[in-house]
């Protein structure tokens, strides 16, 4: 493997895609919304009775339909605090993973997609890299790229998180080990799968815009882990995340293996 | 001459339409090889083939003594390919660009820096380097683009349309440098064009593609004796004598068109007229003249014209060329 190829392909990557406001507004504008805003509405919400339709003991009837390790979890806090625990540490879980699936889904319809749409995919065929360092070169950029953007989205939820609750909760109470397990093993996985589904995706896409539409739908996973926790069917335990982590990163294996034999030069240049 | 290219019977196909067709060929080291067709006649396909880009259906390349496809990346890091569209990353700058593809093609990283600032000052960009290509003109885009394809000294270059979108200035250097690489540097040139001028000016052998199929080969001369016997002949004579060097040319062996064309120019007896004969072959243009001045018909000036690659390829591609004007013909 030509680490000095690869390198370039990566950092030429993030350089190009930087500086594409469809790529990255969104990529700032989540982690702000998300983890600025959110923490403090959920902190917020035992003192904004009837505010959006739900007061405090409607937010206890959703508790009592909980599973019961999750009960049990939060009989550990008074009725102050687990309204806040439950949507800051239960609820938020899932759409943290928001973060690292779109970060490295639309860099990398940026990075597939865009590029043979700008017709600059061609002259890279014609460079002694090999198909597979190529491939490495672009997965790269998107997959680090979204490391960091979680990195930071996490840094910034738990400076908010412990200061919107910080008066409720009494010290500070997060991360919590199962945030840990889920920033270090679920969210590097996710990006994995958001990167691996947009390469197919882009194969088959006309241009970055195609291929954002058609690949938002790696989105809808996570839609389904908070609808799944917000019914009662499951929730966030360490044990949880980690068959999650384990699941994504079998799928990943199989998804990027799947890009790997779309992703050769015969392929992409009689579709340029 | 040893060969840079060798291709047997290579045969590409996309769906039920062949790209290229049974190509067999060969170039030599050190030449500069005009390839020329029309849009889609499989030239673009041929150095995607000849690349190892592209799988072929049948037959065999070597380039550069190595299989295209079994040594793609070690063949790659030997050729340069210009394509058709300059293909420039537009939100990098000019110098960006080009030290992500020193990367690529292995450039020692010491002297990368070096290397790129001296190319971008040969194309004159060194003032512009910095800038984000999207603010490059087409030329100055085109000017980019053969830097990035010398990056690494490449013993073999294809390139396509090197001078599309150059001024006449930045056309005539480029043709300087195509010629230069060949004649002083020994790199052979995998010219592919549609401008005739360019390629019988710079190419020592030419390959003629149509509809995927190699339809001639050689040099410009050797292909106009083969395909071209006719000759251009330009004559100039009395104004007042036009119509009756018409007649009498009429019945002279070897002519096959003869038409007036203007003329400014003045003889000592009066206004010139000037006449252009397409006749079958140089040795009827002795006969044609021995006929006018025996029926006293003075004869101020006659030029035979050899014919260019662009007669060759017109006549290759018959039914392209004919004149619209109209004729007096035998």
């Amino acid at each position: 493997m030509n680490r000095r190829a690869v390198s370039a392909i990566a950092r030429k990557d993030l350089k190009v895609v930087l500086q594409n406001k469809g790529v990255v507004l969104p990529i700032l504008i989540a982690p702000l919304v998300l983890f600025g805003a959110l923490p403090w509405m959920a902190a917020l919400a035992p003192n904004l009775a009837n505010v959006g339709g739900m007061n405090v003991n409607e937010l206890r009837e959703l508790l009592a339909h909980m599973p019961e390790g999750l009960r049990t979890e939060m009989a550990l806090y008074t009725p102050d605090q687990q309204p806040i625990v439950f949507f800051l540490v239960y609820m938020l879980a899932p759409l943290f993973l928001i973060l690292p699936v779109m970060t490295s889904s639309v860099m990398a319809a940026d990075s597939f997609a865009g590029e043979r749409e700008r017709r600059t995919l061609e002259t890279l065929l014609y460079t002694p890299t090999t198909d597979r360092e190529l491939f490495v070169g672009k997965l790269l950029a998107p997959w680090l790229a979204a490391m960091v953007v979680s990195a930071v989205g996490f840094v910034l939820y738990v400076v908010m998180a412990n200061a919107a609750a910080g008066r409720v909760m009494g010290s500070l109470f997060f991360p919590t080990l199962m945030w840990v397990v889920l920033v270090v093993w679920v969210a590097p996985a996710a990006a994995g799968f958001g990167l691996a589904t947009m390469v197919l995706v882009s194969v088959r896409a006309q241009g970055f815009q195609d291929a954002y539409q058609v690949g938002s739908i790696v989105v809808l996973p996570l839609l389904l882990l908070l609808f799944g926790q917000i019914s009662g069917v499951m929730y966030f335990s360490i044990g949880a995340v980690l068959l999650l982590g384990l699941g994504l990163w079998v799928t990943d294996v199989v998804l990027i293996w799947a890009g790997s034999r779309v992703f050769r030069r015969g392929r992409l240049i009689a579709r340029s | 001459m040893s060969a840079a290219i060798i291709t047997h019977n290579l045969t590409r196909r996309f769906g039920d339409k062949i790209a290229v067709d049974g190509l067999t060929l060969e170039v030599r080291v050190g030449e500069v090889f005009g390839f020329l067709g029309h849009n889609g006649a499989g030239k673009t396909t041929t150095v995607r083939l000849l690349n190892g880009v592209l799988e072929p259906h049948a037959g065999k390349a070597y380039v550069l003594g190595l299989d295209p496809l079994a040594d793609g990346p070690a063949l790659r890091a030997r050729t340069g390919v210009l394509t058709e569209s300059a293909a420039l990353d537009a939100r990098l700058s000019g110098r960006e660009n080009l030290l992500v593809y020193a990367d690529l093609f292995g450039v020692p990283q010491r002297q990368s820096d070096s290397r790129v600032s001296e190319l971008l000052d040969f194309f004159g960009l060194s003032d512009s380097a910095d800038l984000k290509v999207a603010a490059y003109s087409t030329g100055m885009r085109q000017r980019l683009a053969l830097a990035r394809t010398l990056l690494h000294d490449p013993e073999l270059l294809f390139l396509d349309e090197p001078t599309a979108g150059l001024d006449p200035l930045a056309a005539r250097q480029t043709h300087r440098l195509i010629a230069a690489l060949a004649r002083q540097k020994g790199r052979t040139v995998f010219l592919c064009t549609h401008n005739l001028v360019e390629a019988q000016r710079l190419c020592d052998r030419v390959g003629v593609m149509e509809r995927g199929r190699l339809v001639a080969v050689g040099t410009p001369t050797e292909l106009a004796a083969r395909y071209v016997q006719q000759v251009q002949v330009e004559i100039e004579i009395a104004a007042e004598h036009i119509e009756a060097a018409i007649e009498l040319l009429s019945h002279a062996s070897g002519l096959l068109t003869a038409r007036p064309q203007p003329s400014a120019d003045q003889a000592p007896g009066g206004p010139l007229g000037a006449l252009s004969l397409r006749v079958t072959g140089r040795e009827a243009i002795p006969d044609m003249l021995a006929l006018l001045t025996r029926h006293g018909v003075r004869v101020y000036r006659l030029t035979p014209h050899e014919p260019s690659l662009e007669d060759v390829y017109f006549a290759l591609h018959a039914g392209a060329a004919e004149p619209s004007q109209q004729e007096h013909t035998r």
